[in-house]
């Protein structure tokens, strides 16, 4: 209960804040802290519960934006069927690698979505359509009536994204398929000797995952009007979404949410104020850090220092 | 073709380095050709004073060797002898520390690309018709000798063959009084150390930037699953593959699609073979 | 006579140049107490494994309550009912001792129906009859070496199997610790449950088997009451080295 009163306030601040009269570019930086939130949170319903480790982001946020563009483009479809399908998309792209080396050790499916973000990347340079390297120039459609500008609107897209991500992610964490994916993450075979078809869930998690990363992607070429393969298949997608449930804490659903908007927020200022190079260097520094000396993730300090209980489910 | 054949072999010494540590050792390794890169500008940098690129590669072993095992020694305590979630773990921290790398050199040197100088670049040898640049058969050479003195040390050594048995059974090693942790932390060394002529070559070979080692996850992973975990011929024989397909689709497709040629084969490889060509 | 409940057939498995099994057949009655043993590297948890689902056998064929299930994956197999405990215990070790539990209720028994509460209630139940109540909410991963033996055999009657596979359950444990896994054992034998027991403790598994295989070196060397196999030169051969 207390769980569906928080997503209604956060909607409703959301909202709330785009239509009052709020600094333009607390938006413009608030969505990409929201994207980030659903990229954590897609990355850890495989990565987190299951234990497999998707270097992939990239590939399938990349995917969602450019399935954007090719609808927009081509029939000019409004967001919303741009989100869908870019969500269909990245989860088929997910399906498919999962088939591919699922069954194998956890590192040779990591290697592969590396492998993913290379070959899209490749095939997208080389698409004439969306503009091959040098990207597409897009032209936005007025915003909906209430916003008082196109940002505005997204962020609060990019708001309802995270809720319904951290929703899908809480329901797969509490229900039996998280408690699947937990037993395969601590041991695949005695999982499976206790009727857990692993092959079949984790298939399920990597397509879900890539689905809600393809959905993160699909608003981004209408927020930056633009589209080019090199920053949108950026590893450093891949390093931030798996960075920052490692740093919030993989076991529980608000360790990717917490992550995002520590990092994600560092990540705005940093590159406000310093530099874009020093903002990687400051994930790859927290990542190690945290892999290293704090396993649980913020949340597992925490739960040390005994703040918060184990009942906050 | 021939390109192919002399870039395939260094394809090959590239990657025996993460043979070795992934392949012998278990490591997920994700971090091998960010080290790569950086021998590149450590050579870059003993180049400016005059080195000779491949002198500077062979002089910097040394330090790369203790890199090596200071990186083993601190993946080992904080991860592999918890033992817990050490796969997912020891994942993020080696591709956070390629990140790490991977910004520290665009921090100290820009993003720019640099070269070396030396008697051997920029020149080519005549060959029936065929121009075949000098670089490319320095690199070739040494790449041949660094894979040959790999395999001879493995098969032919006491420490060598120690190695190899860790991989395989390693209580069975510690019956026999090894340290098992010892000689993977020397296993780790020497992968490294092997890395840093790896780089060297990388930087004689062609221009490098700092985030070249994104497309060399691909060749060198590539190459290792290919070639059968642990495998030095193999190791070989894969590069050559990769090697002359990324010349045959350089050729008909042209440059732009070259980079996915790697990953494009390293994901056929996993879902029909994944245990490589010479697999055990 | 009744059929068997578990019919294997002229199984094979080989590991590279290594022939693990060759040309294994055994048959088991439903409801009984099955030994196997052999020494290291015989075969027996090979065996198993071609059982459980855990590797596929080669050649030959696996009836289980008279169908053939040897190219059926792991889970199906358990969701059929067989059930099995692993040599070195392999608990989920993030989860509570009643979650551990839960899991193969939630994905065999209870997978059509989705009352929770019973599910738990159901958890809590074979944990009594373990005798391990009151640990079940303390984290797996802080169980001594006998609560994780009997973690692996309460996981595995949740289930709900009619043939328990324990592997080598008792190994390392205390004479009293051994003489309590026994019971729990023989309890679930008596609710109709056919066991097959591998084991080293010799002393145990005559206890307990009503017909024992020895295996050596990928082959069925002898089979009988355990007061016969014990008797057998051929077995006292394999174990004691020619």
């Amino acid at each position: 209960m207390k769980f569906w009163i928080g997503v209604a306030a956060t909607v409703a601040l959301a909202a709330g804040l785009a239509l009052s009269g709020t600094n333009e570019y607390f938006f413009y930086a608030g969505y990409v802290v929201l994207q980030f939130v659903v990229l954590a949170t897609a990355w850890n319903i495989l990565g987190g519960y299951a234990g497999y480790v998707n270097f992939g982001t990239a590939a399938f946020f990349g995917i969602g934006a450019y399935t954007a563009v090719v609808l927009f483009k081509a029939v000019g479809a409004p967001l919303g069927v741009q989100i869908l399908a870019a969500a269909c998309a990245s989860g088929l792209l997910g399906f498919g690698t999962g088939l591919l080396t699922l069954r194998l050790r956890g590192i040779f499916f990591s290697i592969a979505t590396v492998a993913v973000i290379f070959i899209m990347h490749t095939a997208i340079v080389n698409w004439r359509y969306v503009g091959g390297a040098t990207g597409v120039q897009l032209l936005r459609p007025p915003a909906m009536p209430l916003f008082d500008s196109y940002t505005r609107m997204l962020f609060v897209v990019m708001a309802v994204l995270a809720v319904a991500g951290v929703c899908i992610a809480r329901y797969i964490e509490v229900s039996w398929i998280g408690r699947g994916l937990r037993a395969i993450r601590d041991s695949e075979e005695a999982a499976e000797c206790s009727g857990v078809p692993t092959l079949k869930l984790k298939l399920f998690a990597c397509t879900v995952s890539g689905a809600l990363m393809g959905a993160a992607g699909a608003p981004l070429p209408m927020y930056m009007s633009f589209l080019e393969p090199a920053s949108s298949f950026d590893l450093n997608y891949s390093v931030s979404a798996l960075a920052m449930p490692m740093i919030g804490g993989t076991s529980h659903w608000l360790g990717p949410v917490i992550g995002a908007i520590l990092l994600g927020s560092v990540q705005q200022i940093v590159t406000v104020t310093i530099s874009n190079e020093i903002n990687v260097l400051v994930v790859g520094v927290l990542l190690v850090v945290f892999v290293v000396a704090a396993p649980d993730g913020v949340l597992g300090l925490l739960r040390k220092l005994k703040w918060l209980h184990r009942s906050s489910r | 073709m021939l390109f192919g054949i002399l870039v395939g072999c260094f394809y090959a010494a590239v990657s025996v380095g993460l043979s070795v540590a992934f392949g012998l050792l278990d490591v997920p390794h994700v971090a091998h050709p960010a080290l790569m890169v950086l021998g590149s500008y450590c050579t870059y940098l003993l180049g400016r004073y005059g080195w000779d690129p491949i002198v500077a590669g062979i002089a910097l072993t040394p330090l790369f060797f203790l890199l090596g095992v200071a990186i083993y020694r601190f993946y080992y305590e904080t991860f592999e002898k918890r033992g817990s979630d050490a796969g997912v773990r020891g994942l993020a921290f080696f591709f956070g520390l390629a990140f790490i790398i991977e910004v520290g050199l665009i921090l100290v040197f820009g993003v720019d690309q640099r070269m070396v100088e030396a008697d051997y670049i920029g020149k080519s040898l005549s060959l029936g018709g065929y121009r075949i640049p000098w670089r490319l058969l320095v690199a070739f050479g040494v790449a041949l000798l660094l894979t040959a003195a790999l395999t001879l040390y493995l098969s032919r050594t006491f420490t060598g063959r120690a190695i190899k048995a860790v991989a395989q059974d390693e209580p069975a090693l510690r019956l026999m009084g090894a340290n098992p942790v010892r000689i993977k932390q020397w296993a780790f060394g020497i992968a490294t150390a092997v890395t840093a002529l790896a780089g060297a070559m990388l930087i004689v070979v062609g221009p490098v930037e700092p985030s070249l080692d994104r497309v060399y996850i691909g060749r060198t992973f590539c190459v290792v699953v290919l070639a059968g975990l642990g495998s030095m011929t193999g190791t070989l024989l894969a590069g050559l593959i990769l090697g002359v397909s990324e010349s045959i689709v350089l050729t008909l497709f042209g440059a732009s699609w070259a980079p996915a040629v790697a990953f494009g084969l390293l994901l056929v490889v996993l879902g029909i073979r994944p245990q490589g060509l010479f697999g055990r | 006579m009744a059929p068997p409940l578990l019919q294997i057939t002229g199984v094979s498995k080989h590991f590279g140049g290594f022939a693990a099994l060759s040309e294994v057949s055994l048959e088991v009655a439903p409801g009984e107490r099955f030994g196997l043993i052999g020494p290291n590297g015989s075969g027996k948890t090979t065996l198993i494994n071609c059982v459980s689902g855990a590797l596929r056998n080669e050649s030959g064929s696996i009836v289980f309550d008279g169908a053939e299930i040897s190219r059926l994956p792991a889970y199906q197999r358990t969701r059929r009912g067989i059930a099995r405990s692993f040599q070195i215990p392999r608990p989920f070790k993030t989860m509570s001792v009643l979650e551990n539990l839960v899991v193969p209720l939630e994905y065999v028994a209870h997978r059509r129906t989705l009352h929770t509460a019973d599910t738990w209630d159901e958890a809590m139940a074979i944990l009594r009859q373990m005798g391990m109540a009151e640990k079940a909410d303390s984290p797996s991963n802080l169980l001594s070496q006998v609560e994780l033996r009997k973690l692996e055999l309460a996981r595995a009657m949740a289930a709900r199997p009619r043939l328990l596979i324990s592997d080598e359950a008792m190994a390392g444990l205390a004479g009293n610790e051994v003489d309590e896994v026994l019971k729990i054992l023989f309890d679930l034998n008596a609710t109709g449950i056919t066991i097959i027991m591998i084991e080293h403790i010799m002393q145990a598994v005559m206890r307990f088997s009503q017909r024992v295989i020895c295996l050596d070196a990928g082959r069925i060397i002898c089979e009988g009451a355990p007061a016969e196999i014990v008797k057998n030169p051929d077995v006292q051969k394999a174990y004691l080295g020619a």
